[in-house]
């Protein structure tokens, strides 16, 4: 049977890397007494797949990861079982059943778009340049690989915006079709703003915070299903206590 | 979210954050104004180095099951924030509290290795604490150290307050119930420590006093205050059962060097070989039972969740209740989906068969330890491993499916010629030709014997601690010869040869042996930027010995000097069961090739039978 988890990186722990996540969840579903599938072989490990790693320093209530148990109790209970055995900095917030269409898919292959807030260190920036620079037809981007560099069109991989009072909502194409991250559109914003004469006022805030001037905070993520953006954890249902297995 | 000591902008700067974030699982969390002693417990190497030793799990687990201790920890920052803490003036700090450490009531340093002593000396500036424990005031932390290292803590006694020798399981308690009545009383810092060195096993360096003869050696060490001992006995554990060990580890965040269970089995080791310290300074044996070990280890993997379980102990085959205890962790471990990482075993049936359940024999590589090349020197060595055994034991194990082995040696012991260095490669040969005997249609290809030598630096409180140490262009001659030799053998395909510098060997040699006045070499050195001395890429030699020279001290005084057997030696006011008497015999008897039976043959009335219990007591009920 496959589980949908999803949860939170916050607080100090956005500061542990992606594969940190990964060893701190093995030992979790342990402590939690999980009863995960394992891979057969010498060193079995536990079957177990993320979606979208997160930069280090970047903060979540949208993070997924997918397991096989051989059985479970309700959602309810394996949350709190889960929550106990771990920190609050990494929450539980759900915990589905995935239904049979999408067990061949994982999490990961199920991304499509995402969620995020950009909180600015320096302040907020000037919201008429903000819509200006949304308002491009095109946004070129230069994409270095290891053997060329290229120009992309980010413009279209931007689904939706808006400024907020605690910062810039993002929703941008996520997954491994197009994968827009929230640091090249930050990267583009910052070109822009620089070229229409007026520095971004991120880049000469007070207080040393030149070198990384965005917070980027995951709010969620998404799959496609007949053309609608839909949660990851819609995709799977609740596990009642009557159903547990 | 908690606040956390360091700015969300450093902590982006630097390498691996995670390094200095605390959050820990399992760690343990106190309300400050709730405790009467603020313990810092620092292990001066990097915190994936630090994170992964036994003994302040140990200890961090019985101080804070005191209600009026809050135990935290410490490690050495990376170069990377080492800088930016200095430039930003921002002062070391405890990873559970994140307060800083000069806010403390103790900083607990445990000193596992020669070359992390210039990082005492790093963790203490940072934390705004005074280096030189004379220039330190009433409201300055006390600095205690512990840890192998302090059975000679010479070089470093000017920097610390207190050193604890021995176990540390045993005196804490004391000790804080002290500290507790002096600061309640407000009794002063002198008068604290003056008070300290009448509880066993607590050295305070500030009250004894070295003379020196004219040729610098040792004249006198004494006390020099009324009702202070004359010589200080190691601490030990009797009943290990009823130590405490902790439940429920501390789990890192992050990748450490050993990322797993560690079960204790027992401590101390009877086989006594000539070079080896822990197999002098532990004495005696004594082991965890069977029971004990059984829960212990089912209890840490369920709050800890690791993946991996190992054994710690020297010489893990001595342990008397091994095969018990190896198959219950693996029926165990199965059901769990756990591995189980074994320690290096004597290669036997027994070994083999558990080797070939938990490893993958075509990754995996058998491991000896001959230390060196001949018999003749290994007994010298009283290493009690003979050729046969290893040749037996190798060719068991290439019909099981193995075809890598590993040689582990040391060059420089005392009475070794190039006919013993040879020796080395030519015992690895042998191997090799053991492995093509085998019909080809039985082997898994090639073999590969990887030969290792260290080089031989004689450590206190061993029979070799009067031993010249050979010279670093000796040591590296000697290196070469191996290398020669194994080329111009007929299986140099299969064999791989590693050694390093001899540098660094050198200078824990003069540390190893040292006295208090190597401290000024060493606080010199650390002001010519040495830190991470034990990381190959930040090891500066040129520094060192520009400290050496600048303070007008003669390393090789204390590295490749022979001692009289008569010297009075710096760590000799050190009383470690093991007697003086003892080790020279021992010496006598190795120069002259006579092994010495293990604890359990017969005892050889080290003396370690003064504390009353382990190994020399069994089977005397």
């Amino acid at each position: 049977m496959k589980i949908r988890i999803k949860f939170t990186k916050t607080g100090r722990l956005r500061f542990i890397g992606h594969l940190d996540v990964m060893r701190y969840f093995q030992k979790l579903m342990r402590r939690a007494g999980v009863d995960i599938r394992y891979s057969e072989g010498f060193s079995p490990h536990q079957i177990m797949s993320f979606a979208q790693p997160l930069g280090l320093g970047d903060t979540s209530e949208g993070e997924y990861v997918d397991i096989d148990v051989l059985s479970t109790a309700s959602s309810e209970e394996m949350i709190r079982r889960l929550n106990e055995a771990g920190k609050e900095e990494i929450r539980i917030l759900k915990y589905v059943k995935i239904a049979d269409e999408t067990r061949r898919s994982n999490a990961m292959s199920n991304v499509a778009a995402a969620d995020y807030r950009v909180y600015f260190r320096g302040g907020l920036p000037d919201s008429n340049m903000l819509a200006a620079f949304f308002a491009q037809e095109n946004i070129p981007v230069s994409k270095k690989t290891k053997t060329k560099e290229e120009i992309v069109d980010i413009r279209p991989l931007i689904y939706d915006w808006g400024l907020e009072e605690e910062g810039l909502f993002l929703r941008l194409s996520a997954g491994s079709a197009a994968n827009l991250k929230p640091d090249t559109v930050m990267e583009a914003w910052n070109a822009f703003s620089q070229k229409e004469g007026q520095a971004a006022e991120a880049g000469h805030s007070e207080g040393g915070t030149q070198s990384f001037p965005y917070h980027f905070h995951r709010l969620e993520l998404y799959a496609r299903r007949e053309g609608q953006l839909i949660p990851l954890y819609a995709l799977g249902e609740e596990i009642k206590e009557e159903s547990a297995e | 979210m908690k606040e956390l000591a360091l700015s969300e902008e450093i902590l982006l700067r630097v390498e691996k954050p995670a390094r200095y974030i605390g959050g820990e699982i399992n760690a343990v969390i106190k309300d400050p104004s709730q405790v009467d002693i603020r313990f810092a417990f620092c292990f001066p190497d990097v915190y994936e180095i630090g994170m992964s030793h036994l003994g302040i799990q140990i200890l961090y687990d019985m101080f804070n099951r005191r209600e009026d201790v809050w135990c935290e920890r410490v490690y050495s920052p990376w170069p990377d924030l080492d800088r930016i803490m200095r430039d930003e003036h921002i002062p070391l700090y405890a990873l559970e509290s994140q307060d800083p450490i000069r806010d403390f009531d103790f900083l607990g340093i445990t000193i596992q290795y020669e070359m992390c002593y210039t990082n005492i000396l790093q963790v203490l500036d940072l934390s705004g604490i005074p280096l030189w424990a004379a220039e330190r005031t009433e409201r300055d932390t006390i600095v205690i150290g512990g840890g192998p290292c302090t059975y000679n803590p010479e070089p470093l006694a000017p920097f610390f307050d207190l050193f604890y020798i021995g176990e540390g399981e045993t005196q804490y308690d004391a000790l804080f119930d002290l500290y507790k009545e002096y600061k309640k009383g407000g009794k002063s810092r002198e008068d604290f420590l003056l008070a300290c060195a009448s509880i066993p096993g607590i050295y305070v360096p500030s009250l004894y006093a070295p003379s020196y003869k004219e040729d610098g050696t040792l004249a006198a060490f004494t006390p020099i205050a009324e009702g202070v001992p004359a010589k200080v006995r190691k601490e030990l554990v009797l009943s290990m059962d009823e130590a405490p060990y902790p439940d429920k580890p501390l789990v890192p965040l992050m990748q450490v060097t050993q990322d797993r269970v560690t079960l204790e089995i027992q401590r101390g080791c009877i086989r006594g070989c000539r070079f080896c310290q822990a197999g002098q300074i532990y004495r005696p044996v004594r082991e965890r039972s069977l029971d004990f070990l059984k829960e212990q280890a089912i209890r840490m993997l369920e709050s800890t969740g690791c993946e991996e379980i190992t054994l710690s102990s020297l010489s893990s085959s001595d342990y008397s209740k091994l095969k018990e205890l190896v198959y219950f962790l693996i029926d165990e471990t199965h059901v769990r989906h756990v591995n189980i990482s074994l320690p290096s075993l004597r290669i036997d049936a027994f070994s083999l068969d558990v080797m070939s359940k938990v490893q993958d024999i075509k990754k995996s590589s058998l491991t000896f330890a001959p230390e060196a090349g001949t018999q003749r020197l290994r007994d010298v060595i009283n290493k009690g491993l003979t050729e046969e055994d290893i040749l037996r034991g190798a060719s068991e194990a290439f019909k099981g499916g193995w075809n890598k082995v590993k040689l582990y040696f040391m060059l420089g012991q005392p009475t070794e010629t190039d006919e013993d260095v040879r020796g080395i490669a030519e015992l690895a040969e042998r191997i090799a030709e053991v492995y093509y005997e085998i019909p080809k249609e039985e082997r898994h290809g090639k073999c590969q014997i990887t030969s290792s030598t260290s080089f031989f630096v004689p450590k206190p409180f061993t029979p070799f601690q009067w031993a010249p140490m050979n010279t670093a262009e000796e040591f590296l001659r000697k290196a070469y010869l191996v290398k020669h030799t194994m080329r111009s053998q007929l299986n140099q395909k299969s064999l791989r040869y590693h050694y390093h510098e001899a540098d660094v060997s050198m200078l824990e040699a003069a540390l190893a042996r040292g006295d208090r006045r190597l401290a000024p070499v060493i606080y010199r050195a650390y002001r010519k930027g040495c830190i991470f001395d034990a990381w190959d890429e930040y090891f500066s030699n040129e520094k060192w010995m520009e400290a050496f020279a600048e303070e007008g001290v003669d390393m090789d005084f204390y590295s490749v000097r022979e001692r009289d057997l008569d010297e009075l030696l710096p760590w000799d006011f050190i009383d470690c069961g093991v007697t003086k008497q003892f080790l020279k015999k021992e010496y006598e008897r190795a120069l002259q090739g006579i092994v010495t039976p293990n604890c359990r043959e017969q005892c050889n009335g080290c003396g370690a039978a003064v504390f009353g219990g382990g190994v020399c007591f069994e089977n005397k009920n």
